[in-house]
């Protein structure tokens, strides 16, 4: 038997050393985004029809993230060059685009590609679905600063009141998990988003430490993969859920804010950013279908997010500033049947998602050429 | 066992390891694996029993000890230490209710008093047994029989839940909420197995003497409490007695087998748990091709979790001293499924052919049943019993049938091609694939509980659906 015998204390001092020398290495490399850029998507696995997002990640196979290079990585817009004779339109808003409760054959996208549209130079007409399920147009606006590096012809932004308020802007947590971006942007357009300072202690600081959320999450994506691969199963849309509310709370109260609304009140510059960025990328801008109740306290509300004054002011304040500034805008708030909302004032079935689709189509015939 | 509880274990074996001078080692497993046995102890439903299973499994222990005491001999001093310790571990455990957070035990222990009295019970059954019960016949046969009735109303879901409706109307729950998974008596499966063991050997006459210190920390040694594997006592107990020194090579044996462990429970196993086979996947899935990617990742990820906690049970079991026997020796590169069986579970299999397959099969040659008869009963009802110790269940009798029918037909195979000459490298290849596509197969009934799904994969997996 050997009997050297071993010391404990050295061990761990060893071990140490080894988990401080690492994470040095780690934070001097920063290899974070180059890790993300790693996916077995789009390579041993088909890539996802939409941006990775899932509260229960066991049963949809698809999970929430902040690496944004990750999500875009496991994305199929990300698979291949973009062909010759496609027309890309990428399509970026909230939940709704998203397609909260909906399978992926009846998302917004799917329903916009079902129309097989050609530009007027013959090409197919692609939609990507670009949303994510948290409404701020600040998260928008650094998908879309993401999304631009592959080449759209045409951008959809769907959007509604919930977005614009700038004490919103930051409430995403896909915002709030990547500052380095949002600051960035905030002063690339000299927006005024104050990003908060990060409080870490010295420990947390630490690569693994800090990062450790992220680097599981990295790998649990590449994991559902296979899951999703196999069963094209990307959402989990539980047998019954709670309905939208229909009689509403008499509450006048929105955001902390007074009637009327002020256009300073809302973040149109965030708006006005990404169009900025679009550069010659036309941008048309979307106000989407919001469910109008007719029940309880109705003359006071739309619905359980919007207050009629607020959503009034809101449409009045937006079409207003789309014709000064410009841009391309169309709404589209009454475009779903009210029989068509599921759990929220904005989340649509399948019928009134092609409702919605049908909508839009009619103005990217009108105003884009793009036709059947 | 949580990666914290095995590091917590690891560094216990590093620290003793510089104390065997000092300190007893038998003393110091016996009190750590008395500990554990509470602190590893998942919560249970039913108020109070991730208290009083953790207990009932020492209590047992000192019970089997006491009736398979050879005739001549009598309770040593360091007996009656071991069992002062005993009861005194379990009042201090009680006492903790009074601290207000638990500290060993996943929920607040029940009261001292009632404690006290238990123990009081048991010290007295355990002195009737001792007295006038131990290693009579009948007396063994009949613990065999408790043992075994405890592991059934465990394994079979009907009489779980029905006993644990009753555990809870005595705790003054709720009896219309209990299911069969109120109880979860950790490591029970392997508790039972060694006690019956003990129990049949003493009936043979082949178990030797051991104290209740070294009895006890048998049954319940904390790095093979969990997952195995079922080492026999008189292979164990020499093991708390020889000379020990933590050296270099001991420890980097340790350390080889618990990072190895580690990689494949922890990495692996978990890993691959993410798109295995289960049955939510099962009924979300129609391609042929990814159906059989999730059935390899199953088989692959059984085989990697459980080797895994075999390789961690080795590796605790050699800081402190103790050499575990191997469970698993490459199954997945066998050639045929009784080689299978011999690498896969291997103090399982052992354990059955010890205590079930050697006794039948000599019963029926005895009353002249014809060889491929004895073979065939022989082995169909092992495997079937080895399916139902997995739980009491259809898919597990069929995956036990599974396997017995495959190992009898083999055997058949096996006799007809005796004395031709060994298969080429590519017969090997093709021999080691076939059975691991049998064996994959078989993980199908094993995986899904209705036999229903199970079929409808198997159709999947043949492209018949």
């Amino acid at each position: 038997m050997d009997t050297h015998t071993i010391s404990p204390l050295r061990l761990l001092l060893k071990a140490v050393l080894l988990f401080l020398g690492l994470n040095l290495l780690c934070a001097t490399l920063s290899p974070m985004p180059a890790l993300g850029q790693l996916s077995l998507y789009n390579n041993l696995l088909p890539g996802r029809q939409r941006l990775p997002y899932g509260d229960d990640p066991q049963r949809s196979y698809n999970l929430n993230l902040y690496s944004i290079e990750a999500m875009f990585a496991s994305h199929v817009l990300t698979g291949a060059p973009k062909p010759a004779d496609e027309f890309r339109v990428f399509v970026i808003g909230d939940s709704s685009v998203w397609g909260f409760l909906l399978e992926n054959d009846d998302t917004l996208s799917a329903a916009l590609n079902a129309a097989s549209l050609h530009s007027a130079d013959g090409r197919r007409v692609v939609f990507y679905n670009l949303g994510h399920p948290t409404i701020s147009l600040t998260k928008d606006l650094m998908l879309f600063d993401a999304a631009m590096q592959y080449q759209p012809d045409l951008v959809l932004w769907p959007t509604t009141l919930e977005a614009f308020p700038w004490g919103k802007q930051l409430a995403s947590p896909l915002a709030q998990n990547n500052p380095q971006r949002v600051t960035a942007l905030a002063e690339r357009y000299q927006l005024p988003l104050a990003v908060p300072a990060e409080t870490r202690s010295p420990f947390a600081s630490l690569f693994f430490v800090h990062q450790r959320r992220n680097l599981a999450d990295m790998l649990r994506l590449q994991l559902y993969g296979f899951a999703w691969a196999a069963t094209g199963i990307d959402v989990h849309i539980p047998a019954e859920y709670e309905r939208h509310a229909v009689d509403l709370e008499p509450d006048e109260s929105y955001a902390g804010l007074e009637p009327q609304l002020e256009r300073d009140e809302l973040a149109f510059e965030v708006l006005a950013a990404g169009i900025q960025r679009a550069a010659n990328v036309p941008v048309l801008i979307i106000n989407e279908p919001v469910f109008a109740s007719d029940g309880a306290n109705s003359h006071i509300r739309y619905n359980s997010f919007y207050p009629r004054w607020a959503y009034d002011s809101y449409r009045s304040l937006l079409a207003a500033e789309a014709e000064t500034q410009g841009w391309q805008y169309v709404d589209l708030w009454q475009a779903a049947d009210n029989g068509e909302f599921t759990n929220t004032p904005i989340h649509l079935t399948p019928q009134g998602t092609l409702q919605f689709a049908y909508a839009i189509i009619e103005t990217l015939s009108s105003q884009f050429d793009l036709n059947p | 066992m949580t990666l914290q509880q095995i590091f917590v274990f690891a560094a216990l074996g590093l620290l003793a390891g510089r104390a065997y001078g000092r300190i007893s080692r038998p003393w110091l497993l016996f009190a750590a694996s008395v500990l554990a046995v509470f602190w590893l102890q998942p919560a249970a439903l039913v108020r109070g029993f991730d208290f009083w299973l953790p207990a009932a499994s020492l209590g047992l222990a000192a019970l089997v000890w006491a009736l398979t005491l050879p005739p001549d001999a009598r309770p040593s001093r360091e007996d009656k230490l071991a069992a002062a310790a005993l009861a005194a571990g379990a009042l201090l455990l009680a006492a903790t209710r009074y601290l207000g957070t638990p500290i060993l035990t996943a929920s607040r222990p029940p009261q001292v008093e009632l404690v006290a009295a238990l123990a009081a019970v048991l010290a007295l059954l355990a002195w009737l047994a001792a007295r006038s019960l131990r290693g009579r016949a009948a007396a063994l046969g009949a613990a065999t029989l408790a043992v075994l009735a405890i592991l059934v109303a465990l394994k079979a879901e009907p009489l779980a839940r029905g006993l644990n409706a009753a555990l809870r109307s005595l705790s003054g729950q709720d009896p219309a909420l209990a299911t069969a998974l109120d109880l979860n008596w950790l490591g029970f499966s392997y508790i039972a197995f060694r006690l019956v063991h003990a129990l049949r050997d003493r009936a043979a006459g082949r178990l030797a003497h051991y104290s209740l210190r070294d009895f006890v920390t048998y049954i319940v040694f904390f790095p093979a409490l969990t997952a195995g594997p079922i080492e026999r006592v008189e292979r164990f107990v020499p093991q708390l007695h020889a000379s020990f020194l933590l050296g270099a090579a001991e420890l980097q044996a340790a350390g080889r087998r618990l990072v190895t462990g580690l990689f494949m429970k922890f990495v692996l196993a978990d890993a691959l748990a993410y798109f295995a086979l289960n049955p939510a996947l099962a009924a979300e899935t129609t391609s042929t091709l990814w159906m059989w990617l999730l059935l390899i990742a199953y088989a692959w990820r059984i085989f990697f979790d459980f080797a895994g906690y075999t390789h961690i049970a080795i590796g605790l079991g050699l800081l402190f001293g103790v050499r575990l026997p191997e469970n698993f020796a490459r199954p997945y590169s066998q050639p045929n499924l009784t080689a299978f069986w011999n690498s896969w579970h291997i103090t399982l299999a052992q354990w059955f052919r010890a205590y079930f397959f050697n006794p039948l099969t000599r019963f029926l040659r005895t009353h002249n049943w014809p060889v491929w008869a004895v073979v065939l009963v022989g082995q169909v009802s092992t495997m079937a019993l080895i399916g139902l110790w997995h739980g009491i269940t259809w898919n597990f009798l069929i995956w036990g049938l599974w396997h017995g029918v495959g190992l009898f037909v083999h055997s058949q195979f096996a006799a007809a091609r005796k004395g031709r000459p060994a298969p080429a490298a590519w017969q090997h290849a093709f021999s080691v694939f076939a059975t691991f596509i049998y064996v994959a197969l078989g993980w199908v009934w094993f995986v899904l509980p209705q036999p229903a799904q199970a079929l409808q994969v198997l159709r999947v997996l043949l492209g018949l659906s």
